[in-house]
This record gives structure tokens, C-alpha cells and sequence, in this order.
């Protein structure tokens, strides 16, 4: 019986070893030919289809992508393996950190090569400390030389707190402001972009306006959440400042909370459409709605209200909006420890620098691209840019504009939950369920929930 | 090792048997309750693509836990459990002894236990969206009761305490006392007809039968109901968190346990969040202690009196 058991203990821990050793040979292998050559998969993080639509359309190199779009085969037979998990509910932050905590352990095959973020977690990403995204210069591209023709706000956002910058795009989201056509006719008497920007060129006169507007019936915009980019985008000190635990609410914000109070008990606002992203919100796109007016970006326009929107074509028209703004913004990095830097360089030069390649990405796509001369010369050409959506107008000529006079905000780490949580928590205020400083306090509690090293925060005098 | 006696032993294929489920209970379930209980006494979250801890802090975090809002959140998720088990447990005991009552000859018994027994099919997120879209501002309920002179302006269900809160008990109502039913009409057929003959011939009318027959005889199926909807009240997430979009809206007053402790999941805060479910073990398991002691009575007929006669009858 003694004999038995210890034979069997023998011949797993034999097994064991046997089996151990397989998998450090492997590694040692696969380690020591990626420092000799490029690797043969390149694996990108996204959370959908857009960059490999972009990719797709303006990467030279790309031979074809199977069926089912996870995987696509370059011409020199290296395979670009897309893995795609949805945005909603931080998933595909927590898939992508996942794997970036792996990174350093991860087969040559398996190591993230590119990954994606948008710019209310970019910063996140861009940490100099965590150094999750290489910096650009690192891949032998020059931010001062190569990326001269970008926007240079697109740029700050993509650096970290020393100005190395760790990412690179091919969009730039200006915002608009996008109205229905016959509801200005209706209450103007005209639906000329140019007499109706007039009506809304700040707050003061958009105020008035939107008393107007109220006067027949009709809100000024849909909920209070439509109008936080602006004054959320345009605060002049960052969330938490670098190396705090401080989170500092902006006079903006305040500023926003106060404003949209006094919309909502105006009836500039519609009462019953509680932020955004609902199905709510959603039908206030619709023909039926008596929303005059949506605060969109481009993709805002395109990927947003054109679905939502079922009457006909060029009721909707765009005009500069009350306060110049930035929404969005998928930012591309070149993940540390990627075993393709030369085709990740090009990747990103190609999609995001080329100008030719990107004046093709806004026909196509209508994306606002990121060069500046490239959409100045998309601003004047009335005729290649024209959108049947918007009635014939070219948007480009409005986006241009706002375009050059953006100046984003700072970010920090904690954007997305202060953005969500503050709006959120001042819902039960405007809605009268709670009055304005337990709205405050539940903001507190929230936050400090989300981010356990908050250790307080600082509400403007 | 000479055999001692030839009887062949069966038993090592017993516990063959048996293995998967203690292999995949240790696996899956006893090591992540050990390294929940371990987390709880350190500080370990991530910050960013930072990771923070684990540092031992010994019992900071249940002390910071008793300093927070939690005993609000616990007394959010007994009156939403209480606005459920009510309706829920006296629907239950009504059908079931209709359905049970021989004299009343309802046709269709088993297609009502089917009907009775499908919302529990539903899943639960499923379910709650469903309520999301029909109690929306803009939704069927609101447009029914507009065009039938009701109401002036749509209700704003889901923006007043009292709405969000009876919907999700409404909710569990529905999707639970099929259940219930089904196991109280066990309970109840359960009685020896003999009992009910007798009061029968007693002139016992059926109100004072319910009262002092039914009742009395199945009252530890009644506890054990009781005690396991407690505990599975003590979890309940799945719908307020579909319903107010994970934010316990509005003000925080259908914020259960559960979402609380899943909010502290969004920072990966294994910490705080392995001491509330150390909180919540305790409780469980003390509830789960009184079940079994009332479920393992060595009594005849069930009930803790009996036992307790049956006993000095013994001894005496």
C-alpha cells in the first residue's frame, strides 16, 4: 500500500515537472525571437469597429479581413487580431487592464500592441508612472516634427504630466450645435445657419432665445446633461491635481448646476428626459420631439441623432454653439512591451498623420479629421463636404472654427467618475428630491466609493 | 498486508462520486471565500492601471464600514424585501389552499401552477428593464393612464422613493410567490386528512380551519420560508440595479447591500468590499443556523411544541 502511494506521488511530481518544463522552454523561445524580428500577430484593444474601419481604409498594407472581423491578414502575412469589448459599464477598461497587467509575463503572440481610449480616460492611460503606452518618440516618431499639422489640443491631452506624449488620433471632436430646421422657421421665421447662430452665440442670448423657444411649446435641448461638455470641458484646474487626493469641483461645474436648475424649473429643459444615453433621450431625436436643438461633435451627428432621426433628410441643420467645446475622441497608443513596433509606427502614422489618408477618413466617415490644413481646405470646399442629412450644408465650415479655438480642459485619472457622478448625484436636486447640499454630500460618498484614495473634496466658495 | 476479512469494501466508490463536487467546491467556492475573509484586513485597490496594496491594516476597513452609510443601505434592502414578502407570502398561503381545498374543485390547477410559476423563469435583468421601459416617463403605463383621464402630466415613477421602491417590490413579488405557492401547497398537502375530516365532522368552518389547522401545520415550512427569503433579500441586486441604472436613485433610498458592495468593485476594492461580504456572511450564517436548528427537530409532525411533547413523553 506505502509502495503504491509513493509511486504515485512520484509520477506526478514527474508529470508536474514535465509539465513545467514545457512551459519555460516556450517562453524563452518566443521571447528571444521577438528582440531579432517583428512578431506575427498584433493585437488591438478596441471597443468597437471604428478603428478597423479606419484602418482598413487608409493602412496599405491591409490584404483582407475574415468574416467575422476579428481577425485581419496584412500582406506580409502578419495577422492583426482585434479584440473588441463594449465600453458600456467600464468593461472595456477592465478586459484592457487585465491584460496590461499581464503584459510583462504575456507569450510574444499574446502581448497587447495597440490599444484605444477615449478622452474621458486617456489620462488614465498616458500616466507616465504606470507607462502602460509608450511614448511616441520611443517608436521613432517625432511629436514636434511629424505631428506638426494636428491639432495642438489633441496633442496636449495625449501627453503626460512631463509633455511626453504617449498617444496619437485621427479625430478631433469640435461641437456643434444641431437644430431642427422647421422648428426654427416656426419661431424665428427663418432657418438660416448664420441668423440662428446669432440666436445662440453665448449664454446670455441663448437664455433668451430659449424662452422663445419655450414661448410655442418648444425646449431649448433635451436634458441638463447636454449642455455639461461645455461647461465640463472648459474648467480651468484639473479634477485632482497630480499627486493629490484632493478633488477639486471646478466654478464651472457649480456654474452648470445652478444653470441647468434654473433651465429645467424655466422649462427650457425637458423635465422628463433624465441624462442622456436613454431611450428617453433617444426619442427626443425623433420627428414627434419638440427638442429644438442637440449639442453633438461630428461622430455625435452621424453615429447619434442620424439613427434616432425618422423623418425626412435636411430638417436638421448645424451652427456654432454657444460656448466653443470638445467632446470625444478615440486616442491611439502603442502599448509597452509591444513586440511590432515597426508596424505599429506605421499603423499610426498611416491612420492618424497621413493628411491624404485622412481627408479620405472624412469623406468617408465624416469624421473631423486631424489636420489642420486638411480641414481648412475641407471648410472651403462647399461641394466634396456637403451632407445631405444637414440639408446640403457643409459642417466642416462650422466645425473648422470651434476647432481652432478649443482649449481642453486639464485631465486627471478621475475624469470619467467625477463626470458621471457628479451628474448623477445633482439628477435628484434638479428633480427636486433632495435640495442642494445632500446632493453634495451623495456626491461625496459616491466618489469617494469609486476612487478609494479620495481623502476629500473641495466645493467652490 | 494479508486481507483481515474478505467483505468487499464499496465505500471508495462513494466517495469517488462525491469527489467532483468537493473538488469544484474547494476550487471555486472555499478558496475565494478564504481569500475574501484574507482581503478584507488589507488595503488593496487600483488606482488608474495602479495597484495599491494588498497592505495589512488589520480592522480598518470594517471599522470604516460601520463609519459609512452602510446600516442605511442594510435598511434599504429590508424594505424592499419587506414591501415584497408580504404580498408575497399571503398570496401565496391564500392560493395554495385554494388550490389545495378538494371541495372547491378549481379546474386547471396545474395550468395556474404554470402561469404562477413562469415570472420566475423571466430573468430577473430582464425583467427589470422590462418595468424600466413600461413605468418610463414616456412609457405604455404613463401613455395608458394619460389617455384614460387618469392622471393630467406622466407620473414620474422611477423619480420618487415611493415609486422606485414599490416597483421593485412589486417586482420581487411577482417573480417569487409563485415559488412560494408551490411550496406552501406541499406543505399543506402535506397534512394528514384525517385532521381535516375530523374538524370537517366538528362543523369547523374553512376560515377557522386555516387559522387553527393549516397555520399551525405548516409553520416550519413557513419559517424556513421566511428565513430563506430573508437571506436571499439580504442580496438582492439584480433588480433595483437594472432599475435605477446601479445608482440606487433617487437619493440613494434603493441602494441595496449588494450594489453597494459592487460599487466598491468598480476600484477593484478588494478590501472594502471583502469586509461588507464578511458582514454579510455573519448575518447569512447566523439566519442559516436558525433554519437548521428549526428544520432538524426530531419531531413527529413538524412543529417545535410537538417535539417538545413528544419528548416528555418520552421521558415520562
Amino acid at each position: 500500500m506505502k509502495k503504491r502511494v509513493v509511486c504515485m506521488l512520484l509520477a506526478a511530481f514527474l508529470a508536474l515537472g514535465a509539465l513545467a518544463g514545457c512551459g519555460t522552454g516556450k517562453d524563452a523561445g518566443s521571447s528571444a525571437d521577438s528582440s531579432a524580428e517583428e512578431g506575427k500577430v498584433i493585437n488591438i484593444y478596441s471597443w468597437n469597429d471604428e478603428f478597423r474601419e479606419r484602418v482598413e481604409a487608409v493602412y496599405p498594407e491591409v490584404k483582407e479581413t475574415s468574416k467575422d472581423g476579428t481577425v485581419t491578414t496584412l500582406k506580409d502575412g502578419t495577422e492583426i487580431h482585434w479584440i473588441v469589448n463594449p465600453n458600456q459599464d467600464g468593461v472595456y477598461q477592465q478586459k484592457l487592464d487585465e491584460a496590461l497587467m499581464k503584459q510583462a509575463d504575456a507569450a510574444a503572440d499574446d502581448k497587447v500592441d495597440i490599444f484605444l481610449s477615449e478622452t474621458d480616460y486617456v489620462n488614465k492611460y498616458t500616466d507616465a508612472e504606470a507607462n502602460a503606452a509608450m511614448p511616441l518618440s520611443e517608436l521613432g516618431i517625432d511629436p514636434e516634427k511629424d505631428l506638426a499639422d494636428q491639432y495642438s489640443f489633441t496633442k496636449v491631452t495625449a501627453s503626460d504630466v512631463d509633455g511626453v506624449q504617449r498617444a496619437s488620433t485621427w479625430q478631433c471632436c469640435p461641437g456643434l450645435l444641431v437644430y431642427r430646421r422647421d422648428i426654427a422657421k416656426d419661431v424665428f421665421g427663418t432657418d438660416d445657419p448664420e441668423k440662428v447662430g446669432e440666436k445662440v452665440k453665448d449664454w446670455e442670448t441663448m437664455k433668451a432665445t430659449a424662452a422663445e423657444l419655450q414661448a410655442k411649446g418648444y425646449f431649448a435641448f433635451s436634458s441638463y446633461a447636454d449642455t455639461f461638455r461645455l461647461y465640463g470641458n472648459s474648467i480651468s484646474e484639473s479634477w485632482v491635481s497630480p499627486g493629490e487626493s484632493v478633488i477639486k469641483v471646478d466654478q464651472k461645474i457649480m456654474d452648470w448646476v445652478n444653470d441647468s436648475k434654473e433651465w429645467l424649473d424655466a422649462g427650457y429643459l425637458d423635465k422628463n428626459i433624465k441624462g442622456q444615453w436613454n431611450d428617453d433621450w433617444n426619442k427626443a431625436m425623433g420627428s414627434a420631439s419638440k427638442v429644438f436643438a442637440f449639442l453633438f461633435p461630428a461622430w455625435g451627428i452621424d453615429f447619434t441623432l442620424k439613427p434616432n432621426w425618422d423623418g425626412d433628410e435636411g430638417v436638421w441643420a448645424v451652427t456654432n454653439p454657444p460656448q466653443e467645446y470638445n467632446w470625444g475622441g478615440s486616442y491611439v497608443h502603442a502599448c509597452t512591451g509591444t513586440d511590432n513596433p515597426k508596424h505599429v509606427k506605421d499603423i499610426i502614422l498611416a491612420v492618424t498623420v497621413d493628411k491624404d489618408n485622412l481627408l479620405k477618413i472624412s469623406k468617408e466617415y465624416l469624421d473631423f479629421t486631424n489636420t489642420q490644413s486638411g480641414m481648412q481646405e475641407a471648410a472651403k470646399d462647399d461641394k466634396g463636404y456637403a451632407s445631405d442629412f444637414l440639408g446640403g450644408q457643409n459642417a466642416f465650415s462650422y466645425f473648422a472654427p470651434v476647432a481652432e479655438n478649443i482649449e481642453i480642459a486639464p485631465l486627471s485619472a478621475y475624469d470619467q467618475g467625477c463626470v458621471e457622478l457628479i451628474q448623477n448625484s445633482f439628477n435628484d436636486y434638479f428633480q427636486g428630491n433632495v435640495d442642494f447640499e445632500k446632493a453634495k454630500a451623495n456626491f461625496e460618498t459616491a466618489i469617494k466609493e469609486r476612487y478609494p484614495d479620495i481623502t476629500e473634496i473641495q466645493w467652490p466658495q | 498486508m494479508k486481507p483481515k476479512n474478505k467483505k468487499i469494501d464499496y465505500s471508495k466508490w462513494g466517495y469517488l462520486f462525491i469527489l467532483p463536487f468537493f473538488v469544484s467546491f474547494f476550487i471555486f467556492s472555499l478558496i475565494p471565500l478564504v481569500d475574501t475573509i484574507r482581503y478584507s484586513f488589507f488595503e488593496y485597490y487600483r488606482s488608474g492601471i495602479k495597484e495599491i496594496g494588498p497592505n495589512f491594516i488589520g480592522l480598518e476597513n470594517y471599522i470604516s464600514l460601520l463609519g459609512s452609510d452602510m446600516l442605511k443601505y442594510a435598511g434599504n434592502t429590508m424594505i424592499l424585501w419587506i414591501i415584497g414578502f408580504i404580498p408575497q407570502i399571503v398570496i401565496a398561503l391564500l392560493l395554495a389552499e385554494w388550490f389545495v381545498d378538494a371541495r372547491l374543485k378549481i379546474h386547471g390547477t396545474q395550468f395556474f401552477k404554470v402561469v404562477i410559476y413562469l415570472p420566475n423563469l423571466i430573468m430577473a435583468s430582464a425583467f427589470a428593464m422590462l418595468f424600466f421601459t413600461m413605468f418610463s416617463t414616456n412609457g405604455p403605463i404613463n401613455s395608458i393612464l394619460l389617455s384614460m383621464g387618469l392622471t393630467g402630466k406622466p407620473i414620474d415613477f422611477l423619480g420618487s422613493v415611493l415609486g422606485t421602491r414599490s416597483l421593485v417590490g412589486l417586482m420581487n413579488f411577482l417573480m417569487w410567490f409563485g415559488n412560494t405557492t408551490i411550496m406552501l401547497m406541499a406543505a399543506i398537502m402535506g397534512i394528514s386528512p384525517d385532521v381535516f375530516e375530523a374538524a370537517e365532522l366538528d362543523g369547523c368552518n374553512s376560515v377557522q380551519r386555516f387559522f387553527f389547522i393549516t397555520l399551525p401545520q405548516i409553520r416550519p415550512i413557513l419559517a424556513y420560508t421566511l428565513i430563506t427569503s430573508i437571506i436571499g433579500g439580504l442580496q438582492m441586486f439584480d433588480v433595483p440595479q437594472i432599475l435605477t441604472n446601479g445608482q440606487g436613485t433617487p437619493d440613494r433610498t434603493s441602494m441595496t447591500l449588494i450594489m453597494f458592495l459592487n460599487s466598491h468593485l468598480k476600484s477593484k476594492n478588494y478590501g472594502m468590499a471583502g469586509a461588507l461580504s464578511v458582514y454579510l456572511f455573519v448575518v447569512s450564517g447566523i439566519l442559516c443556523f436558525v433554519v437548521y436548528r428549526m428544520t432538524n427537530n426530531d419531531d413527529p409532525d413538524g412543529s417545535k411544541a410537538a417535539a417538545k411533547k413528544a419528548k416528555k413523553q418520552r421521558r415520562g
